[in-house]
């Protein structure tokens, strides 16, 4: 009874060491890595490489998630403001929810798991298989030619790819709440550049969404980077940046949200 | 004169890398004690040792990506220990290495995989490169290849596609890893002449880590048989054939046992199944 | 060939997201209202500001001419003291009326500004002297019923 009590809480203590080991090393790693950006900046052409890799593949689930979530908002946010004889307040209830949360924060969440899990496999493999030994051996540090390149390319995508959710869900909240519901158009825009705020709102969502493609990144590069060289060892290391990245987006919104809405 | 060379304790400069008295282990579990190797310039030379003996570790620990734990590795007369960065790659940049399945890049085509090295280090206009590539694959004779994914070779044209890239920047020093392993027996003929020609075109010194015993004893001008990470026998490709030692002798012939036991250490059978009686 | 379909891509992937930026800041935001940084301050006092917020639009006859830029309590006369961001090409005079007024039943509450005859125009850091408080829903209430309750006898039975 004791005994496993015991080895129950050295289970525990061990996770912890764990965890907070794992923490520094990744500190140390996006600090390494963030140190070798200059070959990013001289090499533009790596910088376009890693865009496509990471922005533009995961463009179309983004449009597409994005258009279907302003359907249902605007679906849903018509049936509860009905009912207060509001229903012109649809544009601002769409907008206000896409541009402070649901923009920045469900489009980190799908490019975590669509790019984020790609860049954890891709690393993980390129390690493995000794490709980044092979690049040591000649003299190229794969850290500045490989990871910092796909770093900054996924911190430059995220707010770009928010920002078209965003523009996708207003869009898809129009056209039920304009085009099919049949609220008034003027009625519906003015009440909704009444209430958003260019400052406060979007360019706050877009600060979010940066924080989250900086959060992203470095958990699917460092999970790549830290993978076990073996098939295992990387198909754990993508499930891991899948629900690491996830814990982080929504534990990062709490704390930036607390931050910026609150207060006044 | 191949026998002349190594008996002799050669002048330092003679020798392209050296590893005097190397000690090696991961955490605590050591991989090699108090080894000393000499690769002398213009030579291929093999380390020949079963597998997990920590050849391989040889090769990390030349190319500067392991350091030692204790002992000094010294190549062109730079000791590793404690070398910057920067001089460690400029270091490399004089090295090349065959892995062991070829690291290709694959995201990348075979030309562009040899023209890596060259674009990485080389400011050369793109016809100087492409000139340089097809060049490189002749000398293996992929020069047809070019266009392929590295998904689309079979291993033993990625290992020659690996070979052109790993001699891209025409280096002194070629280590190769294991570059025998899993290859038909033309493919892994023509590897073999391929280490022994380009060493002689490129001038070069080559390093090859490998336990085929019959491929490599046919190119290499010397051998190191290691085993539990200690050197256990050396001399020329001759005199290892005609080695009276057992362990070489079970090693050239691959006798099942001998003075490496088939059996793992473990504790007696009968006592592990209960029948010894045990107290 | 390969690398120039890449490109392309890539340059369709930003620009979708800079226009997508530029959609959310001009159709769905009100960047082309007033500038944060422009225009100029004026203050004013009420003896309740309801649920008056800061950014909450500043209306002359129905058009957005400023912003509430901030919003504190004057503890030595027991008032809010109102500070108004107004559009540099709206002038008013100096004897306007701002009024607490409510866009709707249930809608967002704005300064209403109606403009008196004087000559002299606000400046910078001018205060508005005519203010009207927001309505709040008690005390209308309770008005109403004293009223009732004076009225008294001549209110007509149910």
């Amino acid at each position: 009874m004791i005994g496993s009590a015991s080895a129950g809480l050295r289970g525990i203590g061990a996770r912890v060491i764990d965890g907070v080991w794992k923490l520094g090393a990744g500190a140390r790693f996006a600090g390494e890595m963030l140190a070798r950006s200059g070959t990013t900046l001289r090499r533009p052409r790596l910088l376009l490489d890693a865009l496509h890799f990471i922005g533009v593949l995961s463009l179309v689930i983004i449009v597409v998630s994005g258009l279907f979530v302003g359907l249902v908002l605007g679906l849903q946010g018509y049936e509860t403001l009905k009912r207060y004889g509001s229903a012109e307040a649809l544009g601002t209830l769409v907008a206000l929810s896409l541009v402070r949360e649901l923009g920045p924060v469900v489009s980190a969440l799908l490019f975590a798991s669509r790019a984020g899990s790609a860049v954890t496999a891709r690393i993980g493999i390129m390690k493995s298989s000794e490709q980044f030994s092979a690049m040591e051996i000649m003299a190229v540090d794969p850290r500045a030619r490989v990871l910092a390149p796909m770093f900054w390319a996924g911190a430059l995508s995220v707010p770009l790819l928010a920002a078209i959710f965003s523009a996708m869900g207003v869009f898809g909240g129009w056209l039920i709440g304009v085009v099919v519901i049949g609220i008034d158009d003027g009625a519906f825009w003015s009440q909704m550049q009444a209430s958003v705020d260019v400052r406060a709102d979007v360019a706050n969502g877009v600060v979010k969404s940066g924080v989250f493609g900086v959060a992203v990144m470095l958990i699917a590069l460092f999970e790549g980077w830290d993978a076990p060289p073996t098939a295992e060892g990387v198909s754990y290391a993508v499930t891991r940046t899948v629900v690491t990245s996830a814990l982080a987006i929504l534990a990062l919104d709490f704390v930036l949200t607390s931050l910026m809405f609150t207060g006044v | 004169m191949r026998a002349l060379l190594f008996p002799r304790p050669a002048l330092s400069s003679s020798d392209l890398v050296e590893l005097r008295d190397v000690t090696f282990a991961y955490d605590t579990r050591p991989i090699l004690s108090g080894i000393r190797m000499r690769f002398p310039r213009g030579k291929v030379v093999a380390i020949m040792g079963g597998s997990g003996c920590g050849k391989t570790t040889v090769l990390r620990l030349i190319g500067g990506q392991l350091r030692a734990t204790a002992g000094s590795v010294i190549v062109d007369g730079v000791a590793l220990e404690g070398l910057p960065g920067d001089r460690l790659y400029a270091l490399r940049r004089r090295m090349g290495m065959l892995f062991q399945f070829g690291a290709l890049f694959t995201d990348l085509s075979v030309f562009e995989n040899v023209a890596f090295p060259m674009r990485e280090h080389l400011d050369l206009p793109e016809s100087a490169i492409r000139d340089l590539v097809l060049l490189k694959l002749e000398a293996v004779g992929l020069r047809g290849s070019a266009a392929l994914m590295p998904s689309q070779l079979s291993g033993g044209m990625a290992r020659r596609v690996a070979l052109a890239r790993a001699i891209a920047l025409d280096p002194q020093l070629m280590m190769y890893d294991e570059p025998f392993t899993g290859l038909d027996p033309i493919s892994l003929g023509v590897i073999a002449q391929l280490i022994r020609r380009l060493n002689d075109a490129l001038g070069a010194t080559s390093i090859v880590v490998t336990h085929d015993v019959g491929a490599s004893l046919g190119i290499v001008d010397h051998v190191y048989i290691t085993a539990a990470g200690r050197i256990v026998a050396e001399g020329t490709p001759a005199e290892i054939r005609a080695s009276g030692d057992p362990l070489v002798r079970q090693f050239i012939h691959g006798e099942v046992d001998g003075p490496v036991g088939f059996h793992q250490p473990a504790p007696p059978l009968a006592a592990q199944f209960g029948f010894g009686g045990r107290a | 060939m390969k690398r120039a379909t890449a490109d392309l891509a890539v340059g369709f992937f930003v620009t979708a997201g800079l226009v997508a930026l530029l959609v959310l800041a001009l159709k769905v935001g009100n960047a082309n209202t007033v500038a944060a940084a422009d225009g100029y301050r004026v203050t004013a006092e009420f003896d309740n500001i309801g649920g008056l917020k800061p950014r909450a639009p500043v209306k002359s006859a129905g058009v957005v001419v400023g912003r509430v830029d901030a919003i504190a309590f004057d503890n030595r006369k027991f008032v809010a003291r109102v500070t108004l961001r107004l559009d540099r090409s709206y002038q008013f005079p100096v004897d306007t009326t701002a009024s607490i007024l409510t866009s709707g039943l249930l809608g967002e509450q704005y300064v209403g500004l109606d403009g008196g005859g004087e000559e002299e125009l606000l400046k910078d850091g001018g205060r508005l002297k005519l203010t009207q408080s927001a309505m709040v829903l008690e005390k209308m209430i309770g008005r109403f019923l004293s009223g009732k309750a004076a009225e008294g006898p001549t209110a007509p039975k149910e």
